[in-house]
């Protein structure tokens, strides 16, 4: 019998898990991405132009980050584009109503996440697909959204309020500073926490996660209010960086969200990312776009190309994982 | 890896029992690597027709493999195939069909929401006489033909997901005859079934046999072995390790065999004398799951059994206990204490579930030993909610050491560990958790000889530090050797307690059969 042989045989070596392998892998095609747009333009390696693109990840950071939590559980929410719209309008008619950025930021985080709660509840406790009531919620969102602000526009804030989006600290744009905030925090609380070791449970193997006794639902609530919170800290900073709000702000941010996500090396099968995949993601999909720019790709190619990329990264990360 | 077999009877690689013709098929000096394995080392093997032949050996001896290039999934590296006695090969499932040969794996292949006679004629459709359409009221003639054959009495339009476990399992034999397969393979067929079930299948074979059908049966129940075999096939680490006829060989004879050591099959224990306090209580128990007015009682230092037949509501007892499924009258106390809300409630209450399907309910395949190790109790072993990787892994290696856990590192995935393997990481979980009361389903399912003996003098263990056990099994020799009570279920109702002196098999199948 070998059943319990053979067990202290191992010898001791550096081993890399695969997740880690992965992460290194886009780490080292960020890298590369920077090197080659280095040579090829002297436009890139430039301060401002790094400054730049930090700051264009970073509004592509908040949103993904918090749907990283949702796919790790094997989630799915469609919703954060519409939710930013609905949250950065609301915020807007705070701070014109009561001329209080504080109170303005506070309504735009709360909608954010009460929406995020509303998901959270239809796929914990209706059992409805997270995919079919974040895609719902998209739409009631939306329809909101566009008879509130009934084709309007909200514009002019506080310098103040403003400073979010385009202000700058030690030279740093200030979301660039949150982004490193939220991307110590999201990664803390994903790797560090209790709850986060459950959220990858439950995204492995929802039943068997249910069965050793994690509290599936509050944790799935809990993450859907998290990425509807993140959406929130979206609006706030988009809305401070436009200086006004429309009905389709943030319409168009659902989808490299996702694609950041995925570039970032986690699965839409759950228990399988991590923030910082994130964020690396985020990078690489903002490189790229800048570095299109800087070569005067014509714009049409951006979509095209954040396809392509997307499905590489996901096969290369099949393939990767297939092995050994 | 293994000492000398020194324990190896006399049948060791004995020339094959004299027998009349030539076998249907016979693989000759079959070898079969996969990267770090030799997972078929020079195996002969041959079947007659009309002979029911057993396929011995604990998991990972090669059956699977060995069945997998007898339907060509795998293709052997090296040996000969004879059909008939002539020379062929086999090098695609198309040439194992062309030749009669069908599988029945554990998983079936059938498509649930296809009706019967749809399953049994997939992909042979008979063909309508306006091109394109097929011809269904012969697809239902030929279809009743077939359950005709087996004795398979429902409606051919009936859906395959309607059917409960066995029935499926005869569809799928229905299936493989329509073929005209003339060497059945069928991997543990009876793992889950009810013994009602059992027989029906049995005599499905006997009619088969009678009928020159070669049927080649792996099995892990001594009983079915010695019931059934003409002929039997011992495998161990990929090797043919023996040869032997019923009437010639013991149970104790073939399990040295498979294991190359004593074990003994009896697990002994000491029974409780003075249980201690009662630790799970159930009172008039009713669930959404259909269970009715359960009462249950088990005391510290207890292993109470659940027995009945598949379908008796043995699970559903285990889930309601548990908070997996909503109670609908009645209440679950532990120690004392009324439990509410679900499987969280439960475990932070002291109770752990290790569930029957070990891979679907039990793990995290995707995960590590490590994080599987850790995921029930995360709450107990960081009470300040933050988590330490460190921590964790060396609560693993404890464990790991503990329950004797063969994995390389804990960072190993639990994915690639045996069965046995596999099982003691649910019972680590709940270790973990400071679990009082432990609900085992189906502890030995899919686990291999030695890692049963193993996981049984565990749960003695348990007990013996004053947990409470809760055991379900479909196997009444491990009730009977294991329990000092059991409860017996029929009907999604408890039929009637034994107390170990009533204990035996005959008493609860008695009880669990018994028809109003």
């Amino acid at each position: 019998m070998s059943l319990a042989g053979d067990v202290s045989a191992g010898t001791p070596r550096i081993h890399l898990s695969k997740d880690m392998q992965q992460l290194l892998y886009r780490l080292l095609a960020a890298g590369l991405l920077c090197v080659a747009l280095s040579v090829a333009t002297d436009a890139f390696f430039t301060a401002n132009n790094i400054l730049n693109v930090l700051r264009q990840a970073s509004l592509l950071f908040f949103l993904a980050s918090g749907l990283t939590l949702v796919i790790l559980t094997g989630g799915l929410d469609l919703s954060v584009g519409a939710n930013i719209g609905l949250s950065a309008c609301l915020a807007a008619t705070v701070i014109k109503a009561t001329g209080s950025p504080a109170l303005g930021t506070l309504t735009g985080l709360a909608s954010g996440c009460a929406i995020g709660i509303c998901n959270g509840l239809m796929v914990a406790k209706l059992r409805i697909p997270s995919f079919i009531a974040t895609y719902g919620m998209l739409w009631v969102l939306h329809g909101v959204t566009y008879y509130y602000m009934a084709g309007e526009t909200i514009h002019g804030f506080p310098p103040g309020f403003r400073h979010i989006g385009s202000g700058y600290f030690l030279g740093i744009p200030i979301p660039v500073y949150l982004m490193i905030g939220f991307l110590i925090a999201g990664t803390v609380f994903a790797q560090r926490t209790v709850w986060g070791q459950q959220i990858y449970a439950i995204g492995a193997n929802p039943m068997a996660a249910r069965l050793s006794g994690i509290p599936v639902d509050r944790r799935l609530i809990l993450v859907y209010a998290f990425s509807g919170a993140m959406a929130g800290v979206a609006s706030i900073v988009f809305l401070a960086r436009l200086n006004s709000a429309e009905g389709d702000i943030g319409e168009a941010m659902t989808l490299p969200a996702i694609a950041a996500v995925l570039i970032g090396g986690a699965s839409l099968f759950g228990g399988v990312g991590s923030v910082f995949g994130t964020f690396v993601g985020a990078l690489i999909l903002t490189l790229v776009l800048n570095g299109m720019n800087l070569l005067a790709v014509n714009a049409s190619w951006q979509p095209l190309v954040t396809g392509v990329i997307v499905i590489f990264a996901v096969w290369l990360d099949m393939v990767g994982r297939k092995r050994s | 890896m293994r000492a000398v077999m020194a324990t190896t009877p006399r049948l060791e690689l004995a020339a094959p029992p004299a027998v009349p013709g030539t076998p249907i098929l016979e693989l000759k000096g079959i070898s079969k690597t996969f990267p770090g394995v030799k997972a078929l080392d020079d195996v002969s093997f041959a079947v007659w027709p009309g002979e029911v032949h057993m396929l011995l050996g604990e998991n990972g001896a090669g059956k699977s493999s060995l069945m997998k290039v007898l339907c060509g999934a795998y293709q052997a590296d090296a040996g000969e195939y004879f059909h008939n006695g002539e020379k062929v090969e086999i090098r695609s499932p198309a040439d194992a069909r062309r030749f009669g040969i069908a599988v029945i794996f554990q998983e079936f292949s059938l498509v649930p929401y296809l009706d019967v006679a749809q399953n049994i004629f997939l992909g042979r459709e008979f063909p309508s006489r306006i091109p394109g359409l097929t011809d269904r009221r012969r697809l239902y003639r030929e279809a009743q033909k077939v359950l005709d054959l087996i004795g398979l009495e429902v409606d051919p339009r009936t859906k395959v997901h309607q059917l409960g476990v066995a029935q499926q399992q005869m569809v799928e034999i229905g299936k493989a005859l329509s073929q005209d397969a003339r060497i059945l393979v069928m991997d543990e067929p009876t793992a889950a079934l009810s013994d009602r079930e059992t027989e029906r299948l049995f005599e499905v074979m006997r009619q088969l046999q009678a009928k020159g059908v070669a049927l080649v049966y792996i099995s892990h129940r001594m009983a079915e072995v010695f019931a059934l075999g003409d002929r039997i096939t011992v495998l161990r680490d990929g090797k043919l390790v023996g040869r032997a006829l019923p009437g010639e060989t013991s149970p104790d004879e073939l399990v040295r065999m498979m294991v190359g050591r004593n074990v003994d099959m009896s697990y002994p224990r000491r029974f409780a004398t003075e249980p201690g306090e009662v630790v799970l209580e159930t009172k008039g128990l009713s669930s959404t799951n259909g269970i009715r007015d359960i009462d249950l009682k088990v005391r510290a230092g207890e292993i109470v059994g659940l027995c009945g037949l598949v379908g008796s509501g043995r699970t559903e007892v285990a889930r309601a206990i548990f908070g997996a499924d909503a109670v609908t009258a009645g209440e679950v106390r532990i120690f004392g204490k009324p439990r509410t809300g679900g499987p969280d409630a439960a475990a932070f209450a002291g109770v752990g579930l290790i569930p029957e399907s070990r891979k679907a309910e039990g793990l995290a395949l995707i995960r590590t030993v490590s994080d599987n190790l850790a995921v029930a109790g995360l709450p107990k072993l960081f009470p300040n909610m933050m988590f330490s990787p460190g921590k964790a892994r060396r609560s693993a290696q404890e464990l790991i050491q503990r329950l004797r856990i063969a994995t390389p590192s804990p960072n190993q995935s639990v994915a690639v560990l045996s069965g046995g393997n596999q099982q003691k990481v649910v019972i680590g979980k709940w270790l973990a958790a400071g679990t009082r009361l432990f609900i085992f389903d189906e502890p030995t399912r899919g686990i291999d000889v030695g890692a049963k003996s193993e996981i049984f003098a565990l749960i003695d263990q348990l007990v013996a530090e004053g947990a409470a056990v809760l055991m379900i099994s479909s196997e009444q020799a491990e009730i009977v050797h294991v329990c000092d009570r059991a409860y017996v279920m029929r009907g999604k109702r408890i039929v009637g307690e034994l107390g170990r002196a009533d204990l035996s098999e005959e008493n609860i199948v008695r009880m669990g059969m018994h028809d109003e």
